[in-house]
């Protein structure tokens, strides 16, 4: 059961290898032995795992389990999970039992899969990190003195640490893509749209989208088939057929085109990382593919366009919390204005409360031409790059990260260093568009993650690019050494 | 554009935060730096570009007007800070 | 110096939904609190709206009633403000893009003249809860049940000049309302809540003065009583050298007073801005003719239909044509009693006065309109007299059957018969002889007493008219 793809495990299962409780105590032995070192998990959830176990052994004995019956997965604690603490990584939250579950999760659970507990993010997913949560720092697997990236950094050590054999982020700019590339694992970022909001505790809400954080492609499409599709109650849900994800991994990348966008590989781009993004690029012409360069104008503007609209968003998505109805109430309240202002200061902390000011500041009379706008203006202009792109080439490649992870620290005292490290993922949330990162090299120590990007919808040709890449490479089958510094 | 320390009170105000005196200076320095980042939009010329608010552009779907909910009122409340008969409880709201 | 007030109005109509305008939680109005509130009406995190499509049908149909543009491309937005009784700290309302656009009202005055009120728009929101300020050991409870209540906000241009116009905009709107059906118009229950922006400026003079709002007065005489005061706050306040603050201001009906409410320590900056959970809404000329189609008649319409179908004077059209209930009862009365006039009358009379002392809705009337045109009929062919229908009324009122019935059972039938009025003039003649020589020498006073005498004895049943006739040929005899 030690460090076994979802695949194999499935298999395990299906074989009678191993019992989803035995499957399930595995994992839940190895967060309590290793999980100290790496703070990946805000909540494990042991009791109500060895319930869902217990049933997806009794589905497993009766012959009708499907793919995902009794396989144990993280979910980023930014899901509301049905009687279980969700806390987004606040204080604010610290004491939220949410009593529904989020449409992910719920498809997720439906099929079967078991859920070992709540990883650790950054307050609200505001961050590339993992540092800002109130449950402390997550550490990466691969250097513990580093950040494992953010916002789903507890997610991405879960499965780089196989304290998880799967688990689901989310992305508002970045947040599977940047720590999947960090910890060396394949997250995928849906389209928008594609993926249910409902239950998802939104940060930029035209932004945010869930997906699988896995060890390889073909993980990450078993997780696709049971995540993805419409939701009645998400308004931005598109109600359009769901592929099958697993069905074209296998074809071949022979002819596929290629497009490099040469501002992804400018001054600002870590030499290591040029590297071996070159070397997986070369690897995907070596299987067939064409490669030409192309050109995204606006790259460098999708980091102000995003650190206005998503905090603008952010600002009141995040005015629910008032101490009211649930969450933390300051103590002893002088008046209603005393009880507002403690509760939301004394709840969310420098981050949050940082980009609430920015968001409100930008949103508000006099400023909002200037800054939201002006941001929306530019985010029509992004998409219409990437249009522009795609209608020349299938898909767009290059670095996810200009650089690897950094060590703990070393940004989070400087807001717009950290943000300027979200320049690659931006954009690709901005256009609604959907992308994965591949791990596809080691810069000291420290994995490196090739992006590809895709048109709307394209989920399937992302997977199968991934598997085809994984197929000739084994870059996703690396494991850190867990239970001490590498 | 900057922001000065009145401003940063004006607008934590409305977003119903307080920034304690000792951390003002920190955060008078991280926004104007992140407002220096985000003025980079402003050299752009933008005139008759349509916002664009949601990324695929689609339209608003409608939902049946059909009740689908039931009274769930003590699950629901048992996330708050204070309930008397029913209700939330907060500190008197004087008109 | 002449002053002229300047009046224009705010009205939020609660759409008559089954559901919230972005849940399935009823709306039903007097449940325990916080019953009828599910995770989206408590804005817990991670919830998500989904727009309800009767709000939109609603909305679109007040807009067609007015004749307005119907936004084909509207779109929900984001006003940003906390108070407790607001669960997600913004109310989803519109603003840029309206589902109604401009439109007018036509109004009627008391003098019979006409005047046209301009409709700014009318947007689609949410309706915030209610805080109960009664005494919680000194806090306030929140009950979330009416919170997400579709709403449309219809806002007019100031061309309101008098208390007067403002009632009667105020009322033909409540009509509008009621006739198409979108809302149930009660202002007891917040169904209808009218807020009132009043300035006043010299006579002449182009440019505004400064307005206050005076909000939610809860029926028509409130509005009126409260316009007239502050108008007249404002003139004095002038003349005696002050200005009049932008403030907003809660008149207090039982009292008659009024009160500026707290005023904020910042000025309101709501932040609008598209709300990212919802998409545009996009309407295309089949859905709008599609509703334009179920649009029943409207009130103005059936005001001159009922002049000219039916004869009946511009005043008793307009006070029957207000509400979509009475007109039918009224019409389905016609039908049976034959007589629109009779009919009018008694409509806007007895039967008014009835339903008003019982404080009964027309549509919770215990009188069927067959029963009613059958009394009516009775008085039309002389089986009973107007006043004897009185009772007869009552009788039906309190639920003793059918007119013809009651007549019956209580022998109330008007005597007609000449023979039997005869006996009874004859009779009353011989118990007052000296009296009839006096009438018959002239003294026509008398012809009164003699008439109410024979009325007296035939217990108001004999036809008066007939009681007339035979008096006077036997004074000639």
């Amino acid at each position: 059961m030690e460090n076994k793809t979802l695949k194999q495990l499935s298999a395990g299962l299906a074989s009678g290898e191993f019992s989803s409780t035995e499957l399930t105590r595995h994992y839940l032995d190895k967060i309590k032995q290793h999980d100290g070192t790496y703070n990946a998990y805000i909540t494990v959830t042991e009791e109500q795992a060895l319930a869902a176990a217990k049933q997806a052994d009794e589905q497993i004995a009766a012959g009708n389990a499907g793919d995902l019956t009794g396989l144990p997965i993280a979910y980023k604690d930014l899901f509301c999970t049905q009687g279980v603490r969700t806390s987004c990584g606040s204080k604010i939250l610290d004491n939220f039992v949410s009593p529904y579950e989020s449409t992910a999760t719920d498809n997720l659970n439906k099929a079967g899969m078991v859920m070992l507990g709540k990883t650790n993010l950054d307050e609200f997913a505001m961050g590339s990190s993992t540092e800002s949560s109130y449950y402390g720092a997550t550490r990466n697997p691969w250097d513990t003195d580093a950040v494992p990236g953010g916002s789903s950094g507890g997610s991405a050590v879960a499965v780089a640490a196989d304290l998880a054999p799967v688990s689901l982020g989310t992305d508002t700019g970045g947040s599977i893509r940047q720590p999947a590339a960090f910890c060396g694992i394949t997250g995928l970022k849906p389209t928008y749209g594609r993926v249910s909001r409902w239950g998802m505790v939104a940060y930029g809400s035209s932004l945010d989208q869930a997906g699988p954080m896995a060890q390889n492609a073909e993980d990450a499409a078993m997780i696709m088939n049971a995540l993805a599709g419409f939701d009645a109650k998400d308004s931005t849900s598109m109600d359009k057929p769901v592929d099958n994800y697993l069905a074209d991994l296998n074809k071949p990348i022979k002819g596929l085109k290629i497009g490099l966008p040469k501002e992804f590989f400018g001054d600002s781009l870590d030499d290591g990382i040029r590297a071996a993004v070159m070397d997986a690029v070369k690897q995907l012409e070596a299987q067939g593919a064409i490669v030409k360069e192309i050109s995204l104008p606006r790259t460098e503007l999708a980091i102000p366009a995003y650190y206005i609209i998503a905090p603008a968003e952010a600002s009141t998505n995040l005015s629910r919390f008032d101490g009211v109805r649930y969450g933390y109430r300051c103590e002893d309240p002088q008046d209603l204005a005393d009880m507002y202002i403690r509760s939301r200061s004394e709840g969310f902390g420098a981050e949050v409360k940082r980009r609430i000011l920015v968001g409100t500041y930008a949103l508000s009379a006099g400023y909002y031409d200037a800054y939201y706008r002006k941001a929306q203006q530019l985010r029509r202009m992004i998409k219409q790059d990437f249009q522009a792109a795609l209608a020349d080439v299938d898909v767009i490649a290059g670095p996810t990260t200009p650089s690897p992870a950094w060590k703990i620290g070393a940004k989070n005292q400087d807001p717009v260093a950290m943000y300027l490290e979200d320049i690659y993922t931006l954009s690709v949330n901005l256009a609604g568009l959907p992308g994965i990162s591949v791990p596809c090299g080691m810069k000291d120590g420290l994995p490196v993650g090739l992006q590809i990007i895709g048109d709307y919808f394209s989920e399937a040709k992302l997977l199968n690019i991934g598997h085809q890449f994984q197929q000739a490479t084994d870059w996703h089958t690396r494991k850190p050494t867990v239970g001490g510094n590498s | 554009m900057s922001l000065d320390r009145s401003q940063v009170e004006s607008v934590a105000q409305l977003a119903r935060l307080k920034i304690d005196e000792a951390e003002m200076p920190d955060y008078l320095n991280s926004l104007n730096s992140i407002l220096d980042l985000v003025d980079k939009m402003q050299a752009v010329d933008t005139t008759g570009i349509e916002p664009l608010a949601n990324p695929l552009d689609a339209a608003q779907r409608l939902r049946a007007d059909v009740v689908t909910e039931t009274n769930k009122r003590e699950q629901l409340q048992a996330n708050a800070p204070a309930t008397e008969d029913g209700l939330f409880l907060v500190p008197k709201v004087i008109e | 110096m002449q002053w002229e007030t300047v009046i224009g109005l705010e009205i939020h109509v609660q759409l008559s939904t089954q559901t919230k305008i972005f849940s399935g939680s009823s709306t039903q109005f007097g449940a325990e609190p916080n019953t009828q509130a599910n995770e989206v009406d408590l804005a817990l995190p991670g919830i998500l709206p989904v727009v309800n499509e009767q709000a939109v049908a609603k909305a679109v149909a007040f807009g067609l009633a007015i004749d307005a543009e119907i936004g084909k491309k509207s779109f929900f937005e984001r006003k940003n403000y906390f108070y407790p009784d607001l669960p997600k700290g913004y109310q989803t309302t519109q603003l840029e893009a309206p589902v109604v656009g401009p439109g007018h009202v036509e109004i009627t005055l008391d003098n019979g003249e006409t005047k046209s009120i301009r409709i700014h728009h009318a947007h689609l929101e949410e309706d915030a809860g209610k805080s109960l300020h009664e005494d919680f050991h000194g806090m306030t409870g929140i009950d979330l049940n009416r919170a997400g209540t579709p709403l449309i906000e219809v806002v007019t241009e100031p061309d309101m000049r008098s208390a007067e116009e403002a009632v009667a905009f105020a009322k033909k709107l409540h009509s509008i309302v009621t006739a198409i059906g979108i809302g149930d118009g009660d202002m007891s229950q917040g169904s209808m809540r009218f807020d009132v922006n009043i300035s006043v400026r010299p006579k002449g003079q182009e440019e505004y003065g400064t307005r206050t709002e005076t909000k939610n007065l809860n029926s028509f005489k409130f509005m009126e009583e409260a316009i007239e005061m502050e108008v007249e706050r404002q003139i004095d306040l002038i003349e005696d050298g002050g200005k009049v603050r932008q403030e907003t201001r809660l008149y207090n009906g039982d009292k008659k007073t009024a009160r500026a409410m707290r005023s904020k320590e910042e000025a309101n900056d709501y932040r609008y801005f598209p709300c990212p959970d919802l998409l545009p809404i996009i309407l295309d000329d089949d859905y709008i003719e599609a509703i334009r189609a179920t649009l029943p008649e409207l009130p103005d319409a059936k005001e001159k239909r009922f002049m000219a179908d039916y004869g009946l004077p511009q005043y008793d059209a307009s006070v029957l044509a207000a509400s979509a209930a009475m007109a039918d009862y009224f019409e389905q009365t016609v039908k049976v009693c034959g007589d629109a006039k009779l009919a009018a009358n008694w409509c806007m009379g007895e039967l008014s006065k009835f339903l008003n002392q019982q404080e009964l809705d027309i549509s919770a009337c215990p009188i069927p309109p067959e029963n009613f045109g059958q009394l009516l009929a009775r008085i039309k062919d002389d089986t009973i007299s107007g006043k004897i229908a009185k009772q007869v009324f009552q009788a039906m009122a309190e639920g003793e059957g059918s007119a013809d019935e009651i007549i019956e059972a209580k022998g109330l039938k008007q005597v007609t018969d000449t023979g039997a009025i005869e006996a009874m003039v004859d009779e009353i003649i011989a118990a007052n002889q000296a009296q009839f020589e006096e009438l018959k020498g002239g003294k026509d006073k008398l012809m009164g007493f003699f008439v109410g005498q024979v009325m007296k004895i035939s217990k108001g049943q004999a036809n008066p008219g007939q009681v007339n006739q035979i008096l006077k040929k036997k004074i000639s005899e």
